[in-house]
């Protein structure tokens, strides 16, 4: 699931942005490496001015700039951290599609894993309460009975 | 003249939605047949004049009508005749008179093939159907009419409907996709309608299956659709990029697959009756925020629709008092006795139940990421924001768990299955997913991966327990072809959608993993070598289209010696709106696509050529497909259609 | 199960709705400076007018100014030049130009033609300083206080309103102005 970076539209669209079409360009690396850092890289920054698009698949001028950037500071051997860095000294961690863990991103990183293990508890205590309940299975099926019986009854009618 | 009756139309549909909420309903109230039976009738006349609305709409751009407004934003006197007719829901109001359409043809359909329902209950499932008709058709008629017109003046001709939409999916993925949100409106409606009348035993769930599995298909279907057309239409090879729009209708499918389980319990053991009601609402709910997400402008997305906040505004208010509306009849009325059924801890309820908790926690999962940006912000936080790094990383692990707990749940029947007979069934698929799951990678890539072992793994295992549960079936059968016409249509649609979850998950982890993707610059004569094939470029030359010019491709494409296909990328230039368009150009093939899109011309008459790899990348949507074939099969199951229901015994219980 | 329970779903949709309120007045898309409260970027590039002049931050300090990313290829800097040369006029707070990756010759005929509001101008032809400040898209106009700090960015055409807007802030101080 690392190359997720499709598009797909759900809802029509009137007002597409008018650079929506895809960004091919060529960029040489010397080793395979910092091409596959390059494509990570691109694919997890926001490009500033689009709508909701990353620097690798947009057309705007800034995402061009930003990749331009991107293989200059790749090419300088600085790392994925430098490179992080001076991006969101520019514009913020609203370029990071990968929201820094912080108090503020809390509740975003662990919520989901916290309200399944809330889920899964109660979980836990409905089936205990239905498994220990001792009832007539006899009178059950009786029931289930008198509720088709019902059913039938009023589709019937 | 021609727009001004579809707008009278809406106006009387809008009466008539009226009506519908109101008369049937108060039949039940005061027990007056007549006026229960008032709603068949309404309903047909609802969806009659929201038809000739859009037959109206339909008509001004068939024939160029660019005083329409609408028209004129979203036509263009050279579009060719069928984006003309698909350009009708090409952007706000139109689609929202689409929207109006099928929920109106829905209610219609309710009204005509429920006739066995008691007729009250029938009421007021119509009653609740015309009250959501009253918002949407007003929200029509107060913010969005598609036919307002350009007075006195109107343009010459119209602007054009935007490129990218000018292709077959447009015309057929809204269609589907609005069918499967507004579908889950009838659940909904069988809801409140039990809500209201108090009568809260396993009927309503009965009633309620069908309508919810069509439902639940027909969104599989547009979400599958949708992916398969970004693909082709957007230039960047991708099928998923976790943008807002798309989790809009991933929420609802979400909560929709909770709901298509859960009613089975409920229906079939008389469990989970107020969980089911939540998840029917939860489900439509989710179709409405959807709506408010997509046109109001709270979130950017690369595909929302022109923002407009009084549009919102309306919206919120719609939400408010549907929502809020149904949740508090839900707090009030809901009864506190739990049913009586019992069942232990290895049963078909218990699974069913941790399904439930992992789907709803996968859409409250992409709930709280699309909204969080939003929540940030509003409490002062600055912007962020949150991508595909976060929902993969997040929701991968929990949809993995669940698919584990999926090939589990076959073997094991409702109430009580005795634990040596789970352990018998699982553990030889359990052996061989694991072992075929790790030598994979090996044999089809390079090296271990532990992300394809997982997702090979997983999708094996559900694959075989699925087969060895139906070969099962066969053992103490007579003959073959007896058994597989005992075996109920409800049972195949399970196997055919669970099947589908296998195959979705095996064109995940391989196109994920195994892409390959290059950019190169080529001259004409240049060959490149990607994955194994060699590209090779013969240069470019100018074709003219209906209402285009574009730069033609011609890449010759070898697998080792022999010519395995020619491809054409292009790059399109519309006119009218002044819009490039990369035009991409595939080789399709059941176990890899080989894609091409040209980029920029690059000087000294080289070109910036994207040449993509993408193996299994159709299975995901052989695999949606199968998921929709199997909601749409389970509805074929007979005892669906005869008035003499079948008594649900254990065995007979399978989906 | 305690009757109050279930309300927890329609608590829970009314916080959300709150939330979803509070959306329509925020605009998704109006990015704030990440730079606000920080000096100026360091930079050292040529001035438009004398390509030979090399301008750096030392150029900014001692009085409060407008820093206004423009370039020629630019409709929505046509639209703002009105306002800019008013404000110039005013004379109340200098504008500098920076001129963002744009051509020398054709930026010099637009300030020909449609008059020049600037105090002077940083030619950054390959927007290397603008990526250094932040810059998304022209036009873009900074408030620097005497000190060559960042105190506010505005994204889009100046109009009136967004002048007197900066007028109030230049009169309060640096309280309210991060957005």
């Amino acid at each position: 699931m690392k190359q997720l970076k499709a598009i797909f539209i759900l809802s029509i669209i009137s007002f597409f942005s008018t650079t929506a079409y895809a960004a091919i360009e060529v960029y040489q690396f010397d080793d395979a490496e910092k091409t596959a850092r390059f494509k990570k890289l691109t694919a997890e920054l926001r490009c500033p001015k689009c709508q909701n698009q990353n620097i690798a698949d947009s057309n705007a001028e800034i995402a061009r700039d930003l990749r331009a950037k991107l293989q200059l500071m790749l090419t300088a051997n600085k790392s994925d951290d430098d490179i992080i860095q001076y991006m969101t000294e520019r514009y913020g961690d609203f370029v990071l599609y990968e929201p820094r863990i912080t108090g503020q991103t809390f509740l975003l990183w662990f919520g989901p894993f916290l309200l399944l293990a809330i889920a899964l508890f109660i979980v836990f205590l409905i089936v205990r309460t239905r498994s220990k309940r001792i009832i007539n299975i006899e009178l059950n099926t009786k029931q289930q009975k008198q509720l088709d019986g019902l059913l039938n009854k009023k589709q019937g009618s | 003249m021609i727009p001004e009756i579809g707008e009278f139309s809406l106006i009387l549909a809008f009466c008539f939605s009226i009506l519908l909420a109101i008369v049937p309903m108060y039949g039940t109230i005061v027990k007056n047949e007549l006026w229960m039976h008032y709603g068949q009738s309404m309903a047909r006349a609802q969806f009659f004049f929201v038809m000739v609305s859009f037959i109206c709409l339909g008509y001004a751009f068939a024939t160029d009508d660019f005083s329409v407004a609408y028209v004129a934003n979203h036509s263009n006197s050279q579009l060719p005749a069928q984006y003309k007719l698909s350009a009708i829901w090409g952007g706000h109001e139109g689609s929202l008179l689409l929207w109006a359409l099928i929920l109106t043809g829905w209610t219609l359909a309710v009204s005509i093939f429920s006739k066995d329902l008691p007729l009250d209950m029938l009421a007021r499932v119509l009653s609740v159907m015309g009250m959501v008709s009253i918002g949407f058709i007003l929200f029509l008629l107060l913010t969005s009419s598609p036919f307002e017109r350009y007075l006195p003046r109107f343009p010459a001709d119209g602007a054009d409907l935007n490129p990218l939409l000018q292709d077959f999916g447009l015309i057929v993925h809204p269609p589907m996709l609005y069918m499967g949100y507004v579908g889950f409106s009838v659940a909904f409606a069988f809801a409140i309608a039990a809500l209201l009348s108090g009568r809260l035993d396993a009927a309503w769930a009965r009633w309620a299956r069908p309508w919810t599995n069509v439902a639940w298909a027909f969104l599989a279907m547009g979400i599958t659709l949708g992916s398969w057309w970004a693909y082709y239409e957007l230039g960047w090879g991708g099928w998923w990029f976790w943008d807002p729009v798309e989790n809009a209708s991933l929420m609802p499918w979400l909560v929709g697959t909770a709901l298509v389980h859960s009613l089975a319990a409920t229906e079939k053991r008389g469990v989970f009756k107020s969980w089911t009601l939540l998840l029917a609402i939860f489900a439509f709910s989710l179709s409405l925020l959807g709506t408010f997400l997509v046109r109001s402008g709270v979130l950017t997305s690369v595909h929302a629709f022109a923002s407009d906040p009084e549009r919102g505004l309306f919206i919120l208010i719609f939400l408010a008092i549907t929502i809020g509306g149904s949740l508090t009849l839900f707090a009030i009325k809901v009864p506190n006795v739990q049913s009586e059924s019992r069942f232990s801890w290895l049963s078909r309820e218990t699974l069913i139940l941790i399904n439930n908790v992992f789907l709803t926690v996968m859409a409250m999962t992409v709930l709280l990421g699309t909204l969080y940006p939003l929540l940030v912000d509003a409490l002062g936080g600055g912007k962020i924001s949150v991508g595909p790094p976060y929902f993969n990383a997040v929701f991968v692990p929990i949809m993995s768990l669940m698919a584990i707990g999926l090939g589990i749940s076959v073997t094991v029947r409702w109430r009580d299955t005795p634990l040596d007979r789970i352990i018998k069934a699982i553990w030889k698929p359990a052996l061989a997913s694991i072992l075929i799951g790790a030598v994979f990678p090996f044999i089809y890539g390079s090296g271990f991966d532990f992300s394809v072992f997982l997702g090979i793994a997983i999708s094996l295992w559900i694959l075989l327990t699925i087969s060895l549960e139906f070969i099962s079936k066969f053992k103490h059968a007579d003959s073959i072809f007896t058994k597989l016409k005992q075996l109920t249509m409800s049972y195949y649609g399970m196997m055919l959608a669970h099947a589908g979850v296998a195959v979705v998950a095996i064109g995940i982890t391989l196109v994920s993993v195994y892409s390959e993707e290059r950019d190169i610059r080529m001259v004409a004569g240049d060959k490149a070598t990607v994955a194994g094939y060699e590209f090779e470029f013969k240069g470019v030359q100018k074709v003219q289209g209906a209402n285009y010019t574009a730069d033609r491709g011609q890449i010759i494409v070898r697998d080792g010696k022999n010519v395995i296909s020619t491809l054409n990328p292009e790059k399109r230039h519309y006119s009218v709106k002044n819009n490039m368009m990369t035009e991409a150009d595939i080789d399709q093939g059941f176990f890899r696509d080989l894609f091409v899109a040209m980029g920029e011309p690059l000087d000294g008459d080289a070109w910036a050529i994207r040449i993509h790899y993408k193996p299994f990348v159709r299975w995901l949507w052989y695999g949606g497909t199968l998921m929709a074939l199997g909601g749409l099969v389970t509805v074929a199951d007979k005892r669906y259609r005869r008035k003499k229901t079948i008594p649900a015994t254990n065995e007979a219980s399978h989906a | 199960m305690p009757r109050l329970l279930l309300f927890i779903p329609l608590v829970l949709f009314i916080v959300l709705g709150a939330f979803l309120w509070k959306g329509l007045s925020i605009d998704p898309r109006e990015l704030p400076s990440a730079l606000i409260n920080k000096p100026f970027p360091e930079f050292q590039v040529s001035a438009l007018r004398d390509a030979n002049k090399v301008l750096t931050t030392a150029d900014f300090i001692g009085h409060p100014l407008l820093i206004n990313v423009w370039a020629t290829w630019c409709p929505s800097c046509r639209q703002e030049h009105e306002q800019l040369l008013a404000i110039a006029k005013e004379a109340s707070i200098p504008i500098i130009g920076l001129n963002y990756k744009d051509d020398r010759n054709a930026a010099l005929a637009w300030l020909e033609q449609l008059g020049d509001p600037y105090k002077f101008n940083i030619y950054d032809e390959k927007g290397m300083l603008g990526l250094d400040l932040g810059v998304y898209g022209a036009p873009e106009t900074y408030l620097l206080d005497a000190q060559g700090i960042i105190r506010y960015r505005h994204v889009g055409v100046i109009t009136a309103e967004v002048w007197a807007n900066f007028k109030v802030m230049l009169a309060n101080g640096w309280k309210n102005e991060t957005t």
